[in-house]
């Protein structure tokens, strides 16, 4: 027989799923669940692991997303990127690097009234693509661009 | 508390731009010193800015964020004389605030 307090909360989760169950119990509050998702995004080695961390299962690519980067750095440890969006409902950027141990760089947050742009300083250890990731209106776009790296900068 | 940050901001048609410049060694415990010891990594882990009481940025920092942390960012709003803030946290726990005026 079905515990009848587990189907009330699973009632209560609806179509949120798991995460609203857990969210509804009060397991997991809801600013948790997305900085620890994020966390392991940030812990992971490859970009397939990344986006996986991420929960990016397609994104496709957008030309209202600019990406700039230099062709070639001459000192990795220092490699200029902005990224600018001008997608509707933009809420964050990620920039990853895809040859880097740790493929996540750097995450932006953008509340009500910031722009959807951000200049930053990241290290690559090689020549690699710099990847602007975009999550608009609950969907991920992306635009990749090589940088070639002659002094690699994560110290190794 | 961490070393202190150099903070521009400056507004211009109704939009404020703010650049910031962080002092942080952000070691991504990659790096070995001189005696072939790995030096711990030593990061920012999360930036936060803000404006008038309200969050206007909010970022999180690998490891490959480079030495000194640069950057740029724009919101809509701010006017001369008011102030904006930047704190981090690194990842032994460290903080830092500074304020700027807009110019």
């Amino acid at each position: 027989m079905i515990n009848l307090e587990r189907r009330k909360a699973l009632k209560t989760g609806g179509g949120l799923g798991l995460l609203g169950l857990f969210t509804a119990v009060g397991l997991i509050q809801p600013g948790m669940a997305w900085a620890s998702s994020d966390k392991l995004a940030f812990e992971a080695k490859t970009m397939a692991e990344a986006l996986d961390a991420l929960g990016v299962k397609v994104a496709d690519g957008s030309e209202a997303i600019h990406l700039t980067v230099p062709e070639i750095a001459e000192n990795g440890a220092v490699v200029p990127v902005t990224v600018a969006s001008s997608l509707a409902n933009s809420e964050k950027i990620y920039i990853l690097v895809d040859k880097n141990p740790n493929a996540v760089a750097a995450s932006f947050s953008f509340p009500e009234g910031t722009e959807s742009f951000v200049t930053t300083r990241v290290k690559m250890k090689e020549t690699s693509s710099v990847i602007a990731l975009v999550k608009a209106g609950g969907k991920f776009y992306r635009v990749s661009r090589e940088v070639k790296v002659t002094a690699g900068g994560c110290g190794g | 508390m961490g070393n202190p940050m150099k903070i521009r901001a400056s507004v211009k048609d109704g939009v404020t731009e703010v650049k910031v410049l962080m002092q942080h060694e952000m070691e991504t415990g990659l790096r070995k010193d001189k005696d072939g010891k790995l030096v711990p990594a030593w990061h920012i882990t999360e930036v936060k800015a803000q404006h008038n009481g309200k969050a206007v940025l909010e970022a999180q920092f690998g490891t490959a964020v480079s030495k000194n942390p640069y950057l740029v960012f724009h919101f809509k709003g701010g006017a001369p004389g008011e102030k904006v803030s930047v704190s981090w946290v690194d990842n032994t726990g460290d903080t830092r605030v500074d304020e700027a005026e807009i110019k």
